[in-house]
């Protein structure tokens, strides 16, 4: 277990990244061409009393560390002012759109473990046999093909050629129910509607598929090595010499020190998965954050583009940290 | 062993100490590297890309940017309606996706090549910097290294691509300002561990500067696993190229790229599934063949790293 002082000190590294990664989220939408104003005026006519008194509003007339100083205040409060295009706040429409995007990156997540860790044990285990021949390459697939393209591949063959799965979106119209939590796969099944559940998770199993892939095949990987290199150890070689079955062997001394490692690759991949987001529910039609950024980006819409890129790191810095914490659970040698 | 060294187990090779420069002759490892049959031929076929991208002008059937309503959505030559003149079908404004495919091999190549070499010349400086002086310079240099290594690097690609605009010369610099924190890193770790080798020793004691130290001793001995790293991360680098252009934040039409040709072809999956399909085909075989290659390149000139 850990030592509480080293947590508050792993914990006290945090603020200089947080930090940092504020200040670069900061100056890149300061590099953004063309002015706020005029931006968030869009066709609406303005006299320039009023467009001085938004400059004013908006903080555009401080220097450049001030308003730096203002964001890190608005972004410690969630203030992230208006969306130009919603004219809502902004941590509103991000709020709205984050559930779609949770239950996507957990649902590829689940798959990706699903999938890859049974894998890696058998890969290993039988090592140089039709698995981890089949294996290898599944690995090397999964690392090598982008996402967009695979997403698209998937949708040819079980939508357009077998009619077996929906094209895009997150449920019909015909199966929606009222939002409680925002994740569709919780939602129906508090409606009791059963044929809404199994509609979301047909709309669902394609974007999973594609977003999980390549973290199943890295998964694969690491978990393979990592058993390997377990399996070599003396105290398996000591376990099955004392005569316990090879499944106990395997499972009890070799596979939970093995998984070490691939605890902490899962929670690091997750964070590749927020990024595979945005081009998985481009191609699905999924209406999730990433989407939701993508057209921002397209609209430039800089306060939503800009909360949403700090959502992204500060969430990727989190699960790192969390991967640190669950080492030194799993594996007492190791201090924070 | 921390979250962050075992990400760097899995995307980089292990730093281990540096060899000192006894007998490690350049022959012997391409002796190894030929005799890699599957490293030889992926290898090739990088190559080959790379001289598709150099002749494109000249290999490609039709102009690329060569419009033809009348040939719009044209299947491939196996297809009902396909003919030789379009081995691979038209788009929808009838260009040839043969050609446009040629052509896009530009655009990978470029941005790969590129990324990977600026961004190994940065990450390298810096990371001897920071492992030869340590102190001030090193500190400075982690908490960049950690700030960059914070965000995703996709969301902090379209987020500077979102900034800048898009274009060629905005993903180089999106992708390199990002890029040189890994190279950065090995060259650190590989740095400090020469550094206490006896043939740096004995440079000090010689009464070499710094500098002549850092470039003329530690240099040549951490180069090894700085260009496995850098072949290895191209692929990645081509896949966030073509992942950029599909969202339409890359290289802008009507320039060929296979990302945004397969983004354009979305549209017409039902009746032309040949538009978006073909031009990822591309992106897999130049992703893999550069994948196989650096496995080559890796098991050849860093026997440590062999599985």
């Amino acid at each position: 277990m850990m030592r509480p002082l080293a947590l508050v000190e792993r914990l006290l590294q945090l603020v200089p990244v947080l930090f940092g990664i504020a200040l670069v989220v900061f100056l890149m939408m300061q590099a953004t061409p063309g002015d706020p104003v005029e931006l968030m005026l869009g066709d609406a006519l303005a006299t320039p009393e009023q467009r001085e008194a938004l400059r004013r509003d908006m903080g555009l007339d401080r220097p450049l560390p001030e308003r730096f100083l203002l964001f890190l205040g608005d972004a410690l409060t969630l203030d992230f002012g208006q969306s130009f295009h919603h004219r809502r706040p902004v941590a509103d429409v991000i709020l709205e759109r984050l559930p779609a995007t949770i239950e996507l990156t957990l649902a590829a997540m689940v798959i990706a473990i699903a999938v890859g860790v049974p894998l890696g044990v058998v890969a290993a285990v039988r090592r140089d046999g039709w698995i981890d021949r089949l294996a290898t390459i599944l690995g090397l697939a999964g690392v090598s093909m982008p996402g967009f393209w695979l997403g698209i591949l998937l949708i040819l063959l079980f939508s357009v050629q077998l009619g077996w799965l929906p094209v895009s979106g997150r449920i019909g119209f015909s199966g929606e129910v009222p939002p409680v939590t925002g994740f569709l796969l919780i939602d129906t099944l508090l409606a009791g509607r059963p044929q809404s559940f199994l509609e979301a998770l047909r709309h669902l199993l394609l974007p999973a598929v594609t977003l999980g892939l390549a973290m199943a095949a890295l998964l694969m990987r690491v978990t393979r090595t990592s058993m390997l290199e377990a399996l070599r150890q003396d105290y398996v070689t000591f376990a099955t010499a004392k005569g316990l079955p090879r499944r106990q062997v395997l499972i009890r001394h070799a596979l939970r020190n093995a998984l070490t490692p691939t605890v902490t690759v899962a929670a690091i991949e997750t964070g590749t998965l927020l990024g595979g987001n945005m081009i998985v529910e481009t191609v699905f039609g999924w209406p999730g954050l990433g989407r939701l950024v993508v057209e921002g980006i397209f609209t430039r819409n800089y306060p939503l583009v800009q909360a949403a890129v700090l959502l992204y790191a500060v969430t990727y810095v989190l699960l790192n940290l969390a991967a640190d914490i669950l080492q030194t659970v799993l594996n007492p040698k190791v201090r924070l | 062993m921390s979250a962050q060294a075992v990400e760097r187990e899995t995307l980089e090779p292990a730093a281990a100490p540096a060899r000192p420069p006894v007998g490690s002759p350049l022959s012997a490892e391409l002796g190894e590297l030929l005799a890699n049959r599957t490293a030889l031929l992926s290898l090739l076929v990088v190559l080959a890309v790379a001289a598709i991208a150099l002749f494109a002008p000249w290999i490609a059937p039709h102009d690329p940017y060569e419009a033809n309503l009348l040939r719009r959505l044209q299947p491939p030559v196996w297809l009902e309606g396909g003919e030789w003149t379009h081995p691979l079908g038209c788009d929808q404004l009838g260009r040839d996706i043969l050609s446009r495919i040629l052509f896009g091999a530009r655009v990978s190549m470029t941005i790969g090549l590129l990324v990977v070499a600026i961004a190994a010349v940065i990450g390298t400086t810096l990371g001897l910097l920071a492992g030869y002086l340590r102190g001030f310079v090193d500190i400075l240099i982690g908490r960049i290294v950690d700030t960059l290594l914070g965000f995703p690097y996709l969301i902090f690609a379209i987020g500077l691509m979102a900034a800048m605009g898009p274009g060629l010369a905005n993903i180089v610099l999106a992708l390199v300002l990002k890029e040189w924190v890994l190279t950065c890193r090995v060259a650190r770790a590989e740095t400090l561990a020469a550094r206490e080798m006896d043939y740096v020793e004995a440079a000090r004691a010689l009464g070499a500067s710094p500098a002549r130290i850092m470039l003329g001793e530690i240099l040549p001995n951490i180069l090894s696993p700085v260009l496995v790293v850098a072949t290895f991360r191209m692929a990645t680098i081509v896949i966030l190229e073509a992942s950029l252009s599909f969202l339409g934040l890359g290289v802008q039409p009507p320039i060929p790229s296979w990302g945004s040709m397969v983004a354009d072809g979305r549209a017409f999956l039902l009746d032309a599934w040949w538009v978006a399909t073909l031009p990822g085909v591309a992106i897999f075989v130049l992703v893999l063949a550069i994948n196989l290659a650096s496995q080559g390149l890796r098991d050849a000139f860093d026997p440590r790293l062999r599985a």
